[in-house]
């Protein structure tokens, strides 16, 4: 039997303001415990919220991101439930009307195609506070840092099919939020978090019963927990049995699913109104101000580099992904590199030490400009793309600039042409038999001689000379 | 003697060096400590004293404002850096709190001298102070009747000559009804004109600070230094405060007061509704029209209201938890061990009751029957006050059904949520109301509300100053 999967997601985004949303005090990570809590986020008696209004600049960006409708009166609500890291025993959140309504937001395919995903709302609320298990024998600790932290939770429609399409859509909003610089898009630290809503069903059924998965911080672990729980529901139905509406806690660690609690057992959230709050009204001269101050859109900007690079769809789609991807390629091409290297070495060499050294692109040790200086040396042939890894290698390394390292190294190409016939001649004569299997229809042996050449010059060697002269020589 | 002067002739006391702020004080406190009402949960004497002192040395190099040295009484629901704020609750018996509310603060600038903090009903939920925790207050006019609440600490402070002037907060009456039982005035401004920032919240919608005084006059100098906005409430109102004193005289020829026919029908006690009758008489002599209107769902009030309040509260007491500050369990088990046995323990029987019954109308399938219906009845009571304001200029009529009841004489709730009937709408519908001494019914004072439009205090200060000019009611006292 064919199943298929249904995966809504809820994101919450950490909003990089200065301050918390309802009181003063700092929302820098990583303060020591309960130092930056005034007496609103720990609930004392007789305070008061006050709404940041950055925090709404920053909600009213995002929907505009999005092209979603704009509820210019929303209100916020409170999600009453006791919790010891929820001080006021509730959350101060948005229920009824969130201030960003309807949008949508395309996601790149495996196989190339773009798919709309619908985003059913975006509202503010408020963080809790952290409880910490593992601290104490006896005890819970609570910081209270993090209470009051501003959240954008980003709701999706429960449009994606697979557990790539939902990694490939939490990307996607993970990078607008970035570009859009309302978060900084940490995951370790929490600062976005997925939580995922699976359900499966038989093609064309109504949607099935859905289990929500937490505790999600990062990519890998999104796609894992999906294809678990997939697996699991499966498995259920196929066995006859039915699937029960609960909230499944994902463990990395053991890379398994539990329940937290099932629909019974979930709280009454009692939601009203925060009489303490007004409602928030948005004018439409908030929004033109707001709209103006957007930067390019990855949408846009891969449009543009498709347009004016002639860079392909797949490549324009990569390296607009992040912004600061596509800010190192354009500072590139504005120096003057070509754009079909520089697309492949950011994707490809640059890329890969980034991934493997887990160093975020504006942390390079090697900069756009420095890239762009050794493209150039393949560019004017002064080293080969097989040398230039080398050189990359040791730039990565910190061993000095593109001209030292080839200077010091002795890796300039050669360009004595004399001197590389000799070499070939040398390479011709000592395989004679080779060059018979050649002459007799073995065109794969053309590689083997370049091989040979290569390896006596040390690579030096420019391989098109190389092809050329073999194939004259041969022939 | 000091304690018969108001507080515009205590500051010229001042002003004149008759007396000096620590004598003032010192008289007091002196009055406190013979006082057998138990109006106060804390008096805080040494502080008094020190702020009484700093007091007359600004007065003495002449840079003092208007109230400096003028000694008060805090209802304990306004949070008081350094020292005790238990909002009448077991829950909060050890709370110090750790910062001035907007109205300590303001009072503070001014250089006032705070005596202490009052006796009130437990998160200012009731209207007669039997508290169970820091015991009844009494009513100074007759030791075996309730003063009134829930800022009946406040005053029977200020009808007993212990304090000039209290402050109080009014959710559904507390500042208007223990104002009219214990024969002084008091004035619940519009919402939105006093921060809320540091008044421990019952009913957030609802609440409303204000003052307690001998006279309109006071009430008028007292409230030039409590309204204004606050950028740290945001329901505070961002419009400019006038001088409440300066219209006080204007004559009152061509007033329209508007009698609700609804608040003259039964349950209405006949002796107050005599003194009312009359009070509207001298309102006539003084060349005010009376016409009589209809605010058809007041009656709905008590419903309403008994839906909004109990709503927000049972939110707004969950930070009572046991958890950071505060009452909490001995020996708790586990997390909800915890929680309820703390919050068991530490509230009262009226506070738990009204939690309940929040909880229960905003849980799923009950929030839109009764929360949203009871915000529907609210707009209609609003609609109700728009429409008479159209014709008239104030609203009079009762505060309270009946003069002050006999301690313990009332057992069940019902009955007691049936005293607010004349003043919870006010609430509702966010508007200014006022209660002033009007006479006596059975020796017992009774009091006149006067209802007026938004933001119309200068307004109803006016009316109450005319009447006060014109009798003598005000300057009636239970003691010497």
């Amino acid at each position: 039997m064919t199943w298929e999967t249904v995966i809504g997601l809820e994101i919450h985004s950490q909003l990089k303001t200065k301050s918390k949303i309802f009181s003063g005090a700092s929302t820098a990570f990583g303060a020591s415990a309960n130092s930056q809590a005034c007496a609103v986020d720990l609930g004392y008696p007789g305070v008061l919220p006050v709404l940041n209004k950055e925090a709404v600049n920053m909600a009213l960006s995002f929907g505009l991101a999005v092209n979603a409708k704009i509820n210019k009166h929303s209100i916020f609500a409170r999600k009453n439930y006791f919790y010891p890291d929820l001080p006021k025993g509730y959350q101060i959140s948005q229920f009824e009307l969130p201030i960003v309504g309807q949008g949508e937001i395309e996601i790149p395919l495996d196989d190339g195609q773009n798919k709309m995903v619908g985003i059913t709302r975006a509202h503010l609320e408020e963080d809790a506070g952290k409880s910490i298990h593992d601290l104490y024998d006896d005890f819970t600790a609570i910081d209270l840092n993090r209470a009051g932290t501003p959240l954008l939770e980003i709701v999706s429609e429960p449009d994606m099919r697979s557990a790539k399409e939902a990694v490939a859509y939490a990307k996607k909003i993970h990078a607008l939020v970035q570009y859009i610089g309302i978060c900084d898009g940490n995951m370790q630290e929490g600062s976005f978090r997925c939580d995922a809503n699976v359900s499966i069903r038989k093609k064309g059924d109504e949607l099935g019963t859905r289990a929500e998965l937490k505790n999600i911080n990062s990519f890998k672990f999104l796609e894992k927990a999906i294809n678990l729980e997939v697996e699991r529901q499966i498995d259920i139905l196929e066995d006859s049995g039915s699937i029960v509406q609960e909230t499944r806690l994902y463990d990395s660690d053991k890379n398994e699913t539990r329940s937290m609690r099932s629909k019974e057992e979930a709280n009454d959230y009692r939601y009203f109104p925060d009489p303490d709050l007004l409602p928030v009204l948005i004018d439409d001269e908030l929004l033109v101000q707001i709209k103006n101050s957007l930067p390019e859109l990855p949408t846009e900007k891969k449009i543009r580099f498709i347009d004016d690079f002639g860079l392909s769809e797949y490549d324009a789609e990569n390296l607009t992904v992040q912004k600061d991807i596509a800010d190192y390629f354009e500072s590139m091409i504005a120096k003057g590199a070509d754009v079909k290297l520089s697309a492949n070495w950011v994707m490809g060499d640059l890329a890969a030490s980034l991934n493997k050294n887990q160093i975020e692109i504006q942390d390079s040790p090697i900069s756009a400009i420095e890239l762009y200086e050794l493209i150039t040396k393949i560019s004017d042939n002064t080293i080969s793309g097989k040398i230039a890894k080398d050189v990359f290698k040791s730039m990565w390394e910190g061993k000095g600039s593109v001209e030292e390292i080839i200077e010091n190294q002795g890796l300039k190409q050669m360009t004595d042409i004399d001197a590389l016939e000799g070499i070939i001649d040398e390479v011709v004569n000592n395989n004679t038999l080779q060059v018979q299997q050649f002459k007799d229809g073995n065109s794969k042996l053309l590689g083997f001689f370049v091989g040979q050449v290569m390896k006596a010059t040390n690579g030096k060697a420019n391989p098109k000379q190389v092809n050329k002269i073999l194939n004259d020589k041969l022939s | 003697m000091m304690h018969n002067l108001t507080i515009a002739e205590q500051i010229i006391g001042l002003k004149n060096r008759d007396f000096s702020s620590l004598e003032l004080t010192q008289h007091y406190l002196d009055r406190i400590n013979d006082s057998e009402l138990n109006a106060f949960i804390s008096i805080t004497k040494e502080h008094a004293i020190n702020q009484a002192k700093l007091a007359d040395s600004i007065l003495a190099k002449g840079n003092a404002t208007k109230l400096t040295g003028i000694p008060y009484a805090h209802k304990d629901i306004f949070c008081t850096k350094g020292i005790k704020t238990s909002a009448g609750s077991k829950m909060l018996d050890s709370f110090i709190s750790p910062y001035d509310a907007t109205l300590s603060e303001k009072l503070n600038s001014e250089n006032m001298v705070m005596l202490g903090k009052t006796n009130m009903d437990e998160f200012a939920m009731g209207s007669s102070n039997e508290n169970p925790y820091y015991g009844a207050v009494k009513n100074p006019w007759d030791i075996n009747r309730v003063p009134g609440g829930s800022s009946g600490g406040s005053a029977a402070a200020v009808a007993a000559r212990i304090t000039p002037f209290a402050t109080g907060t009014d959710t559904g009456g507390s500042i208007r009804q223990p104002a009219s039982l214990c024969g002084i005035t008091g004035i619940k401004p519009t919402y939105g004109r006093i921060s809320r920032y540091g008044m421990i919240a019952y009913a957030s919608s609802l609440d409303q600070a204000g003052p307690l005084t001998l006279s309109a006059e006071d009430a008028a100098i007292i409230l030039n230094a409590m309204a204004g906005f606050d950028e740290r409430d945001s329901t505070s109102a961002n419009k400019s405060v006038p001088d409440y004193t300066k219209n006080l005289s204007k004559s009152l020829s061509g007033l329209k007061i508007g009698l609700p026919k609804e608040y003259f029908s039964e349950g209405l006690d006949k002796g107050v509704e005599k003194v009312i009758m009359k009070a509207i008489n001298d309102y006539e002599a003084m060349g005010a029209e009376i016409i009589e209107v209809s605010l058809p769902n007041s009656m709905n009030a008590i419903p309403a209201y008994y839906i909004v309040a109990p709503c927000e509260c049972s939110s707004n007491l969950s930070r009572f938890d046991g958890v950071r500050y505060g009452y909490r369990c001995e020996d708790p088990k586990d997390l909800n061990d915890l929680y309820m046995r703390s919050r068991s323990e530490g509230f009262g029987d009226e506070v738990k009751r009204r939690i309940m019954i929040g909880a229960y109308a905003l849980s799923a399938g009950y929030y839109d029957a009764y929360y949203l219906k009871a915000q529907k009845v609210r707009q209609l009571i609003s609609e109700d006050f728009k429409k008479a304001f159209k014709e008239v200029d104030v609203i009079m009529g009762p505060v309270s059904p009946t003069p002050a009841f006999e301690l313990g004489s009332i057992k069940d709730s019902v009955s007691m949520y049936l005293a607010d009937i004349y003043t919870l709408s006010v609430n509702l519908a966010g508007l200014p109301g006022m209660s002033i001494p009007a006479g006596f019914s059975d020796s017992l004072p009774v009091g006149l509300q006067l209802i007026g439009n938004h933001w119309s205090e200068e307004l109803l200060l006016n009316v109450a100053h005319q009447f006060q000019l014109n009798t003598d009611w005000h300057h009636s006292s239970p003691v010497d």
